[in-house]
């Protein structure tokens, strides 16, 4: 089971218990964690990052793409600080309660042994009641002996650019608010503020039995709710750990790599927005593709071009609610736009995000500038027109139905990439400056116009057929006689010898069978001059996008490889490939967006939905090579 | 005049109140919703109303605002009665009647709603499952520090409006 267990040498101070000393936060210097030491939770709304050292090192409210109140992961000295930790542990185990996206670790002291469950509790089915719109709630249970419980809560606004004043509301906490935003820190542990009123600390001696609870809720607009603690508190741990179980327990998935696939989909539901269905690519921003590089990005808003694979992995799982949520999301949103469409939108749908830089703040490792909105938002990438028609077929494939409004729309997407899917784009991988003929954003076209054909022929369409077909052969023919190069496959772009890693998900799409030999020059193209380690692939050469630095591998890109490999029938190499893919992993079974080709780490924003969705998708095809093979 | 004649007045132009009154809750409502929109205030007195009667935060929205809009009728009463008593109105009485209920409302009823409020928690006894709003405070000043300007702003708004429509 995947998790985090840190060992201490006795006599040697353990990380924790340094970072736990009076003013810690100032003082902490910026030796940030790997990303990959971090654990995530979330409900659905929103999420936060939780580190080695027990501080909830990134939080944003109300939403994904809120203002963070704790971005320690960004700077370890302005970020704030939300830290619940045992003193002098000589062991500290951290793992999921399994089959749940809640947390639970266990902390051995020299004297005693300490369990810390911690989750977001607020969940769908909670709406309707008096409770706050977000709770982080963290409960310490002593089991064996005497245990010292350190609590630091220092939060700042605006991403650690304004600290906060603290007021004491007796027994209700201590509060503080934000324009109309409201939060209030409840605890039964031993806590003092600082003279200033910005940070509470303390450090409680709990014996064997005790249980104590810390709750920070959030509300927008409204008087604020505080939960309570201690049995209340305990039963709303217990149902949110419920909620979990009996979600993961719906996943109809029975094959190999069940613990990953669990994993991955506990993700992809952390990373929907339950109010929208939307799913965003990744709750962080600007954790580097290279260290210490300018290749940092704000993740948190729903990409495009990870809708119809999106939707395919949760039709694979069997998550019809979420697929079908996704897809209206995806209808209503673009519908905004269309017939233009934007590379991203945020969970509501909106397409106005500004980007911009937050110079107050170091970066991890560095990494500046530090962005928060995105201006890709504003790129023209051709194959979003394929990404929501080939969703739309992904979903009606796996039982779903579409209503009257949808189909309509989906045929006048379908006369938009008619009309232009001869310009040039920005591409799958938005790259910035001037707009080539990519050959994956050709061949999104070809998959929407054939997926309207597909979608007439079964009845949910009145397109006309012939002329869609037309249409098909025509972009097809223009993909086979200019982005087609005899001795490599398939190229990145018309007039450009690169290979591009996306193009590995031509049979996926339908557009030629894995065991062609064209596709099978492709692969062997890709595999030679993109792979930078076992089974890790670039997504393109460096150079290619034209910026700076140089990437790494990317996460998705080599699970694509692998489910390519699967349908060309190459089953035990898919499976070693697969294999070696799920050892670079984080401590809790979690992929960002790219992978350190040296030392298999995480690297990029964290944990990213479009990876899981490739480790899914991978694991499909194998399972269904598996099966072939068997028969 | 004294009392009772007045509260017969005030009966007797009952379409008056009606219409006036629900105007004036309306202009009430919107500024109370407004100062929330804006994030200037987090009080709604509809919402606390609502959670007097339910536990359930959609039925809370909406008893909430029927109690409002009719507590706001029983008021513009209260209003009528009081200029037939008086013997004159006009909107500048109407605007200090207003910036009288809402002195009234923020100094005594909202900080005294811990004791009258089955949801609203205490600060000397902490949330329990029942009670855990967050108490308004003096002046409201918990939901913000614009709430006693929002609110008394609102409330003269009301005044002024029954003020200048009810005869006196």
């Amino acid at each position: 089971m995947a998790g985090r267990t840190l060992e201490v040498p006795i006599g040697r101070e353990p990380e924790s218990a340094r970072s736990a000393l009076p003013h810690a936060s100032r003082t902490a210097g910026q030796r940030f964690p790997d990303i990959g030491s971090y654990a995530v939770i979330g409900d659905c709304r929103t999420a936060a990052l939780v580190g080695a050292d027990g501080g909830i090192d990134w939080a944003c409210f109300p939403d994904f793409s809120g203002d963070a109140v704790f971005a320690t992961l960004l700077d370890r000295s302005v970020g704030g600080a939300f830290r619940l930790c045992v003193l002098d542990p000589v062991e500290v185990t951290t793992l999921y309660v399994p089959a749940t996206a809640v947390l639970e670790t266990t902390a051995r002291t020299q004297r005693g042994l300490a369990i810390i469950r911690e989750a977001m509790s607020t969940l769908n089915e909670e709406e309707d009641c008096l409770e706050p719109e977000v709770e982080i709630l963290r409960q310490i249970e002593i089991v064996e002996g005497e245990v010292d419980v350190h609590l630091l809560f220092e939060p700042r606004t605006d991403y650690g650019a304004t600290p906060v004043r603290l007021k004491s509301k007796g027994r209700l906490g201590w509060s503080f608010a934000r324009r109309s935003r409201f939060f209030n820190l409840a605890t039964d542990l031993d806590v003092r503020s600082s003279v200033d009123g910005t940070r509470l600390e303390g450090t409680t001696q709990l014996t064997a039995g005790a249980r104590r609870d810390v709750s920070l809720s959030f509300v927008s607009q409204d008087p604020g709710v505080v939960p309570p603690l201690g049995p209340e508190a305990h039963a709303r741990m217990t149902r949110t750990v419920d909620w979990w179980r009996n979600w993961t327990a719906s996943i109809a998935w029975d094959g190999l790599y069940r613990d990953a696939i669990v994993r991955s989909a506990l993700c992809l539901k952390l990373l929907t927005h339950a109010r929208s269905g939307a799913v965003i690519a990744a709750p962080t921003t600007s954790l580097p593709e290279d260290v210490g590089g300018s290749r940092n990005w704000d993740y948190r808003y729903c990409w495009l071009r990870d809708a119809s694979l999106t939707t395919r992995a949760l039709v694979a799982l069997g998550c019809m609610d979420e697929a079908g949520a996704f897809l209206d999301w995806l209808l209503h949103a673009t519908r905004q736009t269309s017939p233009r469409l934007r590379v991203l939108y945020d969970v509501y749908g909106g397409d106005r995000i500004p980007e911009r830089v937050l110079s107050h703040l170091h970066g991890w490792r560095g990494s500046r500038p530090v962005r928060i909105g995105n201006t890709a938002h504003d790129q023209l990438q051709l194959d979003g027109y394929g990404q929501i028609i080939a969703a739309a077929a992904e979903f009606v494939a796996g039982g779903g139905h579409l209503g009257a409004t949808q189909r309509r729309y989906l045929s006048g997407l379908g006369r938009v990439v008619r009309r232009r899917w001869r310009e040039p784009d920005a591409g799958i991988w938005e790259i910035r400056g001037e707009r080539r003929h990519y050959t994956h954003s050709k061949m999104l076209c070809w998959t929407a116009i054939d997926c309207l054909i597909r979608l007439t022929e079964d009845g949910f369409l009145t397109e006309n057929v012939e002329e869609l077909a037309r249409t098909r052969a025509e972009i097809a023919r223009t993909i086979e006689e200019e982005c087609y190069d005899p001795q490599r496959g398939y190229l990145a772009a018309i007039g450009w010898k690169d290979p591009d890693a996306s193009l590995l998900t031509m049979p996926k799409y339908g557009y030629l069978d894995a065991r062609d030999d064209r596709f099978r020059q492709t692969f062997e193209t890709i595999d030679r001059e993109l792979t930078v380690g076992d089974g890790l692939l670039l997504r393109y050469p460096s150079g290619f996008d034209g910026l700076r630095g140089l990437e790494n591998a990317f996460g998705i890109t080599s699970f694509w490889a692998v489910e390519a490999l699967a349908r060309m029938g190459r089953l035990e190499e898919a499976k070693r490939r697969m294999e070696t893919l799920l050892d670079c992993a984080s401590d809790f079974g979690l992929f960002g967006e790219e992978i350190d080709a040296a030392t298999c780490g995480v690297l990029g924003n964290y944990p990213q939905a479009f990876t899981h969705v490739g480790l899914i998708l991978a694991a499909e095809a194998i399972a269904r090579a598996d099966e072939r093979e068997q028969r | 005049m004294t009392a009772f004649p007045a509260l017969a007045e005030a009966f007797g132009n009952i379409e008056i109140v009606l219409v006036w009154g629900l105007v004036a809750t309306l202009v009430l409502t919107v500024g109370m919703y407004a100062s929330q929109g804006l994030g200037v205030s987090r009080l709604s007195l509809p919402f606390l109303m609502g959670f007097y009667v339910t536990r359930r935060r959609s039925r809370a929205a909406i008893f909430g605002l029927l109690l409002y809009m009719f507590g706001g009728w029983v008021f513009a009463f209260l209003y009528a009665w009081l200029f037939a008593t008086l013997g004159f109105s006009g909107w500048q009485w109407g605007l200090l009647g207003g910036l009288l209920h809402g002195l009234f409302l923020l100094a005594v009823i909202l900080p005294l709603l811990p004791y009258l409020h089955p949801r609203v928690a205490s600060p000397y006894s902490g949330p329990t499952a029942r009670r855990r709003l967050e108490p308004p405070g003096f002046l409201g000043l918990n939901y913000g520090r614009m709430t006693p300007v929002t609110t008394l702003v609102s409330h003269a708004a009301y005044g002024s409006i029954l003020g200048w429509a009810l005869p006196g």
